[in-house]
């Protein structure tokens, strides 16, 4: 047997311990009624078995008393069942409003992680422990999924949508990063590592990994130039972009939007579909000229417009 | 009881004609069931080779004999053979076109051409997947999830979902066809509630045959438009929206697992009250629990898509009804047991395998609680968990039904008896061969091992012997029955009318039967497995 055989799979976050009190709610329920309905059968097979060639037993008489027993007690269990997983699962839908952000960007069979700070990373995500960290996560091609079985989290990376899932790790230490939605050739390969450090070790890690002028707002403000936003979007032409993120944008269909990251991608990637009521619709669409990584630079960016004159490291934190 | 026969009858179904052109145009629905049965046992084998294959495979964590990208074609094959071109025909279109005219005293089938017609669709659908395999293979994993299917796969998508589009037509004109078949050609007095349960059962699954079905076959047209004519409906490149196929795919997808299922359920309740000599406890209960299942298969799909970035209200909607269709399961499962209570067990192989499947489908049942629910899903979706879930419905359940029915319904079909300890040597050891090759993937899944992984982390190798190990043993069990079966059709002791003095209307008429099922038209003044009781309660 090699040594690295467990049946023990480590509780590294606050959601994985409140998850494995469920599991094992669940498992003492299944087990209950496996070990009833299997001693039942094979007592009853023993004790009733056929004694002569052509006995015929006296037929038993229905029990209504019975049949609604045995309803109303397995209902009553999925009720619980239902309430207790619903209630944590809505508890933990949504990421603390002071966690650190982290981008994801899948594609077959890789994972490009994009701190705000500047540092990228390839199949490695390092964060530090006890602080609640939100992943932004987009794809490139097709459907993956980015799961870490020690915190016992998992959330598909779609196309077309940016989707997002968060943890507080409480344990030190270097965690499976496994894409868990078939995406073909390679995707077994498509594996990684989440290096869960001290607040110490983390501050370290990322002082000397971020290279000035390099943060993703930075990044994003060049592209913003490259890609002539400026031309427009600083002159009048368009809407302006500073204050946009987390307002309430009036569009032509006369709905109101709030400007949040998949607004903006969507706007970058199809502009002529949600157009900004008093503009004319003369932004040339972006889908295939530019890259997730690119586009999640840019809404960065854009973002960092909201306080004028701030300082991009202010991204981090919202 | 049995009494001793020397011979089978003169002139039965078997031998009313001879020639290849007596069985390929033949609109007997008892040959069409043979016809079906000598195609899906093809089918499943090749289905078992891709399953053999990737079992080897997994024996070490880097791959001990395929590249990823055969792997990923074998478990794609593997998928979709065993789901359209076995499971789904192998209970209904076998067991339920030899059986449903039989017990319910009819000639045929309602539409006899039609019968014939869904064979065809059937063929053609699996002879366009089979092209499909020997061009290269198609690599997308069954559910064919989009943009990966439309966009970016290079293997032969286009022949895959046409197969499976043809296919579908095949099922929903069985299903047409039983479901007229039981309203309107039951023989007198057979009311509703005198129905043997396999009917209900066949009912529910037909049900869910019409409405479904066409589901599926609309969903591969579409997949086909956008792969071939690039019509952006699912890519998002395209202007469509990849979650949308998932909607749609499960939409058809979930009451698919119960239409595989459900037909065992009824193959079960058969052989229990014919092996404990008793009508099963709460009938009507258990005839109900068909149609609840049928029903609510169809409100559950979402649950296939809890971590997709599904809004969590209707992950909570979804999850409550996947609750819900867990209670009728648990109701069939009481009544089975308690229908061996004071009762007169005998423990011929399709008993074994009616136990087998009552223990097997009870985990599955119970481990669907873990992915019911909202939070536990999270980390065990898309694990090793869902395959060994699955496989304890599909495998654990569907399998052995079909195993029991096909072991009970045996000497009607051929008029002749297995041999009785090879069939419970290979039954025991399809229980165990099953258990040791699935029961391990639970505990992988736990761990986190994902589904579809051509090599994996080291940690889980043990496992993964274990579960090779296993599949080896399935493989004899399986294999076994094909060897005596075959010998026992031509050199079989006769079996007689009634071999285990069974209830039923077709256990009244000759085994084989004639052409024209009965020779006066039964007329039925009892309920369901009326037996008559010859010992006290306390005998």
């Amino acid at each position: 047997m090699p040594p690295e055989f467990s049946m023990h799979l480590a509780q590294a976050s606050e959601w994985a311990t409140e998850w494995q009190h469920l599991f094992y709610f669940l498992l003492g329920v299944s087990v209950f009624f496996s070990v009833l309905i299997f001693s039942l059968i094979f007592y009853f097979t023993i004790k009733y078995r056929r004694r002569y060639r052509d006995e015929v037993p006296p037929p038993t008489k229905d029990n209504l008393a019975l049949e609604i027993t045995w309803t109303v007690i397995p209902s009553a269990l999925c009720v619980v069942m239902f309430v207790w997983a619903s209630s944590l699962f809505m508890r933990n839908a949504l990421p603390p409003a002071a966690a650190s952000e982290i981008f994801v960007v899948a594609k077959q069979w890789m994972w490009q992680v994009q701190h705000p700070e500047g540092p990228r990373e390839l199949n490695e995500l390092h964060v530090p422990v006890g602080v609640p960290i939100k992943l932004t996560m987009a794809s490139q091609d097709v459907i993956h999924d980015f799961a870490v079985p020690a915190f016992r989290i998992k959330k598909d990376v779609v196309p077309g949508h940016y989707t997002t899932e968060w943890f507080t790790a409480t344990k030190t230490g270097r965690f499976h990063l496994f894409c868990d939605q078939y995406c073909g050739r390679s995707h077994s390969s498509m594996v990684g590592w989440i290096i869960v450090m001290t607040p110490v070790d983390y501050s370290q890690w990322i002082s000397t990994s971020v290279v000035a002028g390099r943060s993703l707002a930075d990044l994003g403000a060049g592209l913003y130039h490259r890609y002539g936003c400026d031309t427009c979007h600083e002159t009048g032409k368009g809407p302006s972009l500073r204050g946009l993120y987390g307002s309430r944008v009036k569009v032509n269909s006369g709905q109101t939007i709030i400007a949040d990251y998949a607004y903006i991608r969507d706007s970058i990637l199809t502009p002529s579909a949600k157009i900004v009521t008093g503009y004319a619709p003369i932004m040339p669409t972006f889908q295939g000229q530019i890259g997730e990584e690119e586009v999640l630079q840019l809404t960065v960016y854009i973002r960092s417009l909201t306080q004028p004159s701030s300082v991009e490291r202010e991204v981090v934190k919202r | 009881m049995s009494t001793a026969v020397d011979a089978l009858p003169r002139t039965n179904y078997l031998n009313a004609e001879y020639g290849w052109r007596s069985w390929l145009f033949t609109t007997d629905h008892k040959r069409i069931a043979w016809l079906y049965l000598v195609a899906i046992t093809f089918f499943f084998c090749i289905g078992g080779l891709a399953a053999t294959l990737m079992r080897l495979n997994l024996i070490e964590p880097q791959g001990a004999l395929l590249e990823p990208s055969t792997y990923n074609k074998l478990f794609t094959i593997h998928g979709l053979i065993m789901i359209f071109f076995f499971l789904a025909p192998s209970i209904p279109a076998v067991l339920g076109n030899f059986l449903i005219p039989l017990m319910i005293g009819a000639r045929d089938l309602a539409f006899p051409r039609l019968n014939l017609l869904s064979w065809y669709l059937f063929m053609l659908g699996g002879g366009v997947f089979l092209y499909s395999v020997i061009a290269g293979g198609v690599d997308t994993g069954w559910t064919f999830y989009t943009p990966l299917s439309t966009t970016y796969a290079n293997s032969n998508v286009m022949s895959a979902a046409m197969g499976v589009f043809i296919s579908g037509y095949a099922s929903i004109l069985t299903g047409l066809n039983f479901i007229v078949t039981i309203h309107k050609m039951r023989a007198p007095g057979l009311t509703w509630f005198r129905l043997p349960l396999f009917c209900w059962s066949m009912y529910g699954a037909s049900m869910i045959f019409v409405l479904a079905m066409p589901v599926i076959a609309i969903t591969m047209a579409l997949l086909m438009l956008e792969r071939f004519f690039g019509v952006g409906i699912f890519d998002p490149a395209l202007g469509g929206d990849p979650i949308l196929f998932q909607h749609l795919f499960w939409f058809f997808g979930h009451p698919e697992v119960y239409v595989l299922v459900l037909p065992a359920m009824g193959v079960v309740s058969e052989l229990v009250a014919a092996f404990s000599r008793k009508r099963i406890f709460g009938y009507t209960f258990v005839a109900f629990s068909s149609i609840a299942i049928a029903v609510l298969s169809f409100f559950v799909w979402g649950h296939h898509m809890f971590v997709s970035g599904e809004s969590i209200y209707s992950g909570l909607v979804f999850s409550a009804f996947s609750f819900a269709v867990a209670i009728p399961s648990a109701i069939k499962v009481f009544n089975w047991t308690a229908t061996l209570h004071k009762a007169s067990i005998s423990y011929d192989a399709p008993m074994l395998y009616a136990l087998g499947f009552i223990g097997l489908f009870t985990m599955g049942g119970l481990t669907g609680l873990f992915l019911a629910s909202l939070a536990t899903d999270v980390h065990v979706h898309d694990t090793y968990f869902i395959v060994a879930h699955f496989h304890y419905i599909m495998v654990g359940g569907a399998v052995m039904g079909y195993l029991g029915g096909i072991h009970y319904w045996w000497p009607k079909m051929t008029g002749r008896l297995y041999p009785e300890g090879w069939a419970t040597f290979s039954a025991m050891l399809v229980f165990a061969g099953f258990n040791l090759t699935f029961g391990p993937q639970f505990i992988l899944g736990y761990l986190g091992m994902p589904r579809r992984y051509a090599v994996y982390a080291p940690e889980f190798q043990v496992l993964n012997v274990l579960s090779s190990a296993g599949a080896s043993i399935l493989a004899f069990g399986y294999l076994i029955p094909l060897v005596y079966l075959t010998w026992s059709a031509r050199y079989g002791p006769v079996a007689g009318p009634n071999p285990w003095g069974a209830k039923g209307l077709e256990w009244t008429t000759a085994s084989p039967p004639p052409t024209e099922n009965f020779e006066v038209t039964p007329i039925v003044t009892e309920e369901a497995y009326a037996y008559i009781a010859n010992v006290g309660r306390d005998g």
